[in-house]
């Protein structure tokens, strides 16, 4: 059995979901090849190089593939599939948009978002908003996997020696162009892979209230996150959500702060090692898998919160 | 130009799902089922392109067993002009019908109807997959905007607002295409009595999955569904002082 990993990238850089993705890749065989395909991405696959347990960095560098149109790096990951039994991605929104073209194209039916690797064909994967996990028997030749990050930890990014091979560039099309970007610049550490994650809700108010979030983020080192609610009453950008729709954490305290703990939004975090609510209503179902709730108006507690923590 | 809105029979948003007791899946008996709501989303987004006259004509589309119809009906009610059933007896739930199968059978209806544009949720709530869209556009041949809050049309072309983890992307993809849809896309509006009624007359033909000449063979076996650790509800304390000092000393994460 042989594995491709599709790296996540920035084309300088490899992302950590990566690392969670060749630890599972691990878990199904030792020998793994990490796909880089980008545009000028030397950088991005000397890195590759020294990513622990990787047996070759295959890299496809083509001005094409600056943006991550799913259009144009199919055929470039079509190229070498069928040398491989399994090809895995993280389930980002880079993998998530990806792969399923990829699988189609293989007629293979995807497993997404997996959290467990029982054997070669056999897999974990929450359903129903993680109110349930499946386990799923592939009978496909290739199996197309999208991994959640979450539930494996990283491989070392450091102490591997892998080899780097060229592979050309594949046909691109001009049916799918990249316009422009609006990514959000943050000096917080990153809401997947942050240690510590405040997040808030509706009962916050206001966009102009966010920052007695955000105010206690900075003093610890947290990540920001926040419900949907949040995000639809525009609080904060649509990359802040957390929930079954949104991004999956599980840091190892998760604070919540006026949300009311949707079971859609439970999904994106109660995997989280130590969870804080922190609510106005004694009822709210976040303190059902809170191990400590606070019932108080936010607005008293958190400056408290804030001034004597650390 | 024509639409295609593909759209799932869900169990409800509202439901807390139970796991049947020998592990053979989730209790489905009783429960409220619902439209997916991203395909909600996606009706709502094709019938305002009718409103506004870029759109000529919105068929729903559903692949299931009969009571796909009520899902079909609640998409005419909303403004879709007919519907399509794809028939087959594989139930649309966890380890029935498969994505894959599904933009098979979607690319079949696309050969037939030929849309300018298929505008379809971006995940089902029950099996979660995030794939079909995706399916679709690669069988097809055609572009893809995943995950849209933003769609405009202008002539041969869709310029969509993708969510992506670092923040919003802009493409602009060549008609036709799929656009996959994101929750701030819109907000569905509720089908008004009259409009219900009035659905009950809009045309909603059956066509078998056999006439699409796609199988149902599922390609992922599901061996057993079991509840995931539940967690226990921790304790409520009374102060900030004794958050801080559990926090330090008892859970140790400052
Ligand atoms: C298909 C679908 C997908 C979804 N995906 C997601 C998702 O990915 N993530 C997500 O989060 N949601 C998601 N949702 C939405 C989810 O169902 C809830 O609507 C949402 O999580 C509610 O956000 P909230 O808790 O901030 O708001 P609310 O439910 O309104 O809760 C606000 C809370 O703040 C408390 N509060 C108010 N004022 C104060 C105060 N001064 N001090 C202390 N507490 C206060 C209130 O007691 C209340 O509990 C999804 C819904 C659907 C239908
Ligand atoms: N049985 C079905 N009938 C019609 N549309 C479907 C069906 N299954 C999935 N879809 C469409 O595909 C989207 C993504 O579903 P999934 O890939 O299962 O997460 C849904 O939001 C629907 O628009």
């Amino acid at each position: 059995m042989t594995v491709l990993v599709i790296a996540e990238h920035t084309h300088t850089e490899i992302k950590p979901s990566t690392l969670n993705t060749i630890s599972a890749a691990q878990k199904i065989s030792s020998d793994i090849d990490l796909l880089v395909i980008g545009n000028d991405c030397g950088a991005a696959c000397a890195e590759a190089q020294k990513i622990s347990g990787v047996r070759k960095v295959i890299k496809c560098d083509h001005a094409e593939y600056a943006h991550n149109i799913a259009e144009n790096l199919t055929p470039a990951v079509l190229k070498i599939a069928r040398d491989y039994t399994h090809i895995l991605a993280p389930a980002t929104t880079f993998g998530k948009n990806l792969m399923p073209r990829v699988a189609a194209l293989l007629d293979t039916q995807q497993i997404s978002d997996i959290i467990s690797v029982e054997d070669e064909k056999t897999f974990k994967r929450p359903v129903y908003a993680g109110n349930a996990i499946a386990t799923v028997e592939s009978s496909d030749d290739i199996k197309v996997i999208t991994v959640r990050s979450t539930a494996f930890d990283k491989v070392p990014a450091e102490g591997g020696n892998a080899s780097c091979e060229d592979l050309d560039a594949a046909e691109t099309s001009d049916m799918s162009r990249f316009v422009k970007q609006e990514l959000s610049v943050s000096d917080r550490p990153e809401l997947t892979a942050a240690n510590i994650v405040i997040s808030g809700g509706r009962g916050l108010g206001s966009a102009e209230n966010f920052h007695i979030i955000e105010t206690l983020a900075d003093k610890i080192g947290a990540a920001v996150g926040a419900s949907r609610a949040a995000v639809d009453a525009g609080y904060v950008p649509n990359d802040y959500q957390v929930g079954q729709t949104g991004k999956v954490v599980a840091p190892d305290l998760y604070i919540a702060v006026g949300i009311s703990g949707a079971i859609q939004h439970l999904a994106g975090m109660k995997d989280s090692k130590v969870i804080v609510a922190i609510n106005k209503d004694a009822e709210a179902p976040i303190f059902t898998v809170a191990d400590y709730g606070l019932v108080a108006d936010l607005f008293d507690v958190m400056p408290e919160l804030t001034d004597k923590i650390a | 130009m024509k639409i295609l809105v593909p759209v799932k029979r869900a169990i409800d948003y509202n439901v807390k799902v139970r796991v049947k007791s020998d592990e053979s899946g989730v209790d489905l008996a009783n429960v409220k089922m619902s439209i997916n709501p991203f395909d909600e989303i996606a009706v709502e987004e094709a019938v305002r392109l009718k409103e506004k006259g870029i759109a000529s004509e919105v068929i729903a589309v559903s692949i299931g067993p009969a009571p796909v119809q009520e899902t079909l009906r609640t998409a005419l009610a909303m403004g879709a002009d007919r519907a399509i059933r794809v028939q087959t007896d594989v139930p649309t739930d966890l380890g029935g019908v498969e994505p894959l199968a599904v933009a098979k059978c979607l690319k079949a209806l696309c050969e037939k109807e030929n849309p300018s544009l298929v505008i379809m949720g971006k995940q089902s709530i029950d099996d979660d997959s995030n794939q079909t869209g995706q399916m679709l556009a690669a069988l097809m041949g055609w572009p893809q905007a995943t995950f849209a809050s933003e769609v405009s049309l202008n002539g041969d072309s869709a310029e969509v607002t993708r969510e992506v983890d670092g923040g919003l992307e802009t493409l602009a993809v060549k008609l036709p295409a799929v656009v996959t849809t994101d929750l701030r896309l819109n907000e569905p509006r509720y089908a008004s009595l009259p409009n219900i009624m009035k659905a009950k007359k809009k045309p909603l033909d059956d066509i078998s999955a056999e006439e699409l000449g796609v199988e149902f063979k599922p390609r992922l076996k599901v061996l057993k569904v079991t509840t995931p650790p539940v967690r226990q509800a921790g304790i409520k304390v009374d102060s900030v002082d004794a958050l801080i000092d559990k926090l330090k000393n008892e859970a140790k994460v400052i």
